[in-house]
């Protein structure tokens, strides 16, 4: 056992996920996978943040009733969103009777609520929870740039805010997916200071979580059939692979970006996805799907979040990063 | 005093990001800033005309006049959710001109309408444009100021 | 009267259209976001103005120079210089009453048309 890794010997199971996301993002190459797409991104709210609340609080009622359980089984809610004070999360939480812990690492939050998870299911202190993370682009745009009318250009190397939420039921006892390792990140910042370069930013962090991990646990990256992180986008990825073999580490066969694949990008307008939902209707759609079907039976998913916020951009900070990465593996 | 700054600055990681990222079209995106632009000042003298030669308006009030035309032209568009596109595509060329202006006041008014009149609409319809107020009447006051000295020497 | 209103039309777009490309420019390099470019060409516009400089430009492009924040710009330095002539409290105040029919419409429009409009989300 290493400094930064743990190993679940007891090995909670994933027994179920559900995904919703947004129009544009149902086009996307994986968009015919997610559960529940919305029809338009207000999603019958009078405001796009109570649209954003209303989006979790739908994944998180329609994975209960996707994996047969009552609500009286779930011992406690992790999750976690994009907004100030992570505000859609907790009103999401006010309808459910669970208990709820609330969590933000940015869009790294999904992989953090997940090896929670896992270590308070692993410990045998609660039986099944569930992991929920979202985020919407007009609420974020709002938050992080301009009003949505505004006629800003957006720059080559920025990312695009996923509108999408998903949820996963994290079980000590259940079938599923077991998640066997969760190695926690610390905060990197090589000095980014370009708030709309989120994914050169992100890509030391995600660098340090993966040697990190490999390291503590002995493994190999090609160990994985598939190493995923979260919105690195096609720049943050290109980044990513070629620092980390600088490093000695080989990732380009089995790596994929969550960022990268949820839209059809043109990198010369944008370089993919981004956003707590951007990791969560990736993961709860596509990587479970895969994992659940045996077609993959050993990932890496290290998920990146940025912790800036539009307050220590305009004082001049640079960004600092993180990334959390769990191992998920079928018997 | 210390240097509580944890985060050290990685030169070389910072060279190497601004190599690989990839740049705003140079010549295309001057072109379209230069076309939509001059073309919003051909509108606008378009309606300088118009109002000179049909409405017979002229001096102070015909410029005023074409500014409050393009302004209400220009908002329209933000209400409807074009102007965002045409940003989109011009860049500078629709930032640059009054409709540029006046996009920024609309569409922080429609964006902050939710938190309510006061506190939102009203509040924050300033949020882009402030400044501009801010610095233009700041430096309108100062060139007054010296000219009223200047005149009484 | 045809061909000299033509020669402004051209005129103005090409003078208009040189303000936002160099606009574009400067954002293409130096990144700085779009609403400090428009503090910068209106405390040009007023600059040059205050140096007798906007007015040529003026004169020579009709709309092509009065359209860009820097014709704002040049209104407002325009109105306070005019105010001096006519003592202090015309300094002071000179600027900001040219500028009256900018500030009044974008401050009534905008309020009219959040009543009536949302904004939409995008996906491109």
């Amino acid at each position: 056992m290493g400094k930064h890794t743990i190993f679940f010997h007891n090995a909670p199971s994933i027994v179920c996920t559900y995904s919703a996301a947004g129009k544009k993002e149902s086009e996307g190459p994986i968009g015919s996978l997610f559960d529940y797409v919305l029809e338009d991104d207000y999603f019958g709210e009078k405001t796009f943040e109570k649209a954003e609340c209303k989006m979790l609080s739908t994944v998180i009622e329609k994975v209960i009733k996707k994996s047969g359980y009552r609500k009286s089984d779930i011992d406690a809610l992790i999750s976690g969103d994009l907004l100030n004070q992570i505000v859609s999360a907790s009103f999401a939480a006010r309808d459910f009777n669970i208990p709820y812990i609330g969590i933000y690492n940015a869009c790294s939050t999904l992989t953090e609520g997940l090896a929670l998870g896992a270590t308070l299911t692993d410990g045998g202190y609660m039986s099944d929870v569930i992991v929920a993370t979202g985020s919407h682009f007009s609420t974020a745009e709002r938050q992080y740039r301009y009003p949505l009318e505004f006629g800003s250009v957006r720059p080559p190397q920025s990312q695009w805010t996923v509108t999408g939420a998903g949820a996963a039921i994290v079980s000590r006892k259940g079938k599923g997916p077991k998640i066997t390792a969760a190695t926690f990140g610390k905060v990197v910042d090589y000095g980014v200071s370009d708030a709309n370069n989120m994914g050169a930013a992100m890509a030391p962090a995600a660098m340090d979580t993966l040697i990190t991990h490999f390291n503590e646990t002995g493994r190999k990256p090609d160990y994985y059939d598939l190493i995923v992180t979260g919105d690195l986008g096609a720049l943050g990825s290109r980044i990513l692979k070629h620092i980390i073999s600088q490093n000695g580490y080989e990732i380009t066969d089995n790596h994929v970006d969550c960022g990268e694949i949820i839209y059809n990008i043109d990198e010369k307008e944008y370089q993919g996805g981004s956003g707590a939902g951007c990791s969560a209707v990736v993961f709860n759609s596509y990587i479970y799907r895969k994992l659940k079907e045996k077609e993959l039976n050993k990932v890496l998913f290290s998920a990146t979040g940025a912790l800036l916020s539009t307050t220590t951009t305009q004082q001049g900070e640079t960004i600092p990063c993180i990334s959390h990465a769990v191992a998920l593996e079928n018997d | 005093m210390a240097d509580n700054k944890t985060s050290v600055v990685n030169k070389a990681y910072l060279a190497f990001v601004s190599e690989i990222s990839p740049k705003t079209n140079e010549t295309r995106s001057l072109f379209n800033a230069f076309a939509v632009g001059g073309f919003i000042c051909v509108i606008g003298q378009f309606l300088r005309y118009m109002l000179e030669f049909v409405f017979k308006i002229e001096g102070d009030e015909l410029a005023g006049a074409v500014s409050m035309i393009l302004i209400f032209l220009s908002a329209l568009l933000t209400g409807l959710g074009v102007y965002d596109r045409i940003g989109k595509y011009a860049g500078a060329g629709s930032i640059v001109p009054i409709t540029g202006f006046a996009n920024s006041v609309v569409a922080p008014a429609m964006e902050f309408r939710s938190e309510g009149f006061i506190y939102g609409l009203a509040a924050k319809m300033f949020i882009i444009a402030g400044p501009i107020i801010v610095f233009g009447v700041m430096s309108s006051v100062a060139v007054g100021i010296i000219y009223y000295i200047t005149g009484l020497i | 009267m045809v061909t000299e209103i033509i020669t402004t039309f051209i005129k103005a777009f090409i003078v208009g259209g040189i303000i936002c490309a160099v606009a574009q420019l400067l954002i293409n390099y130096t990144k700085i976001t779009p609403g400090k470019i428009l503090v910068y060409f209106l405390l040009a516009g007023v600059l040059l103005q205050a140096a007798g400089i906007y007015q040529f430009l003026v004169d020579f492009a009709g709309a092509g120079a009065t359209v860009p924040i820097s014709g704002f710009g040049y209104l407002l330095a325009k109105g306070a210089m005019d105010g001096a002539k006519k003592g202090l409290f015309g300094a002071l105040t000179g600027g900001i009453v040219s500028a009256a029919a900018g500030i009044t419409a974008a401050i009534v429009f905008g309020f009219v048309f959040a009543l009536i409009f949302k904004p939409k989300s995008k996906r491109n």
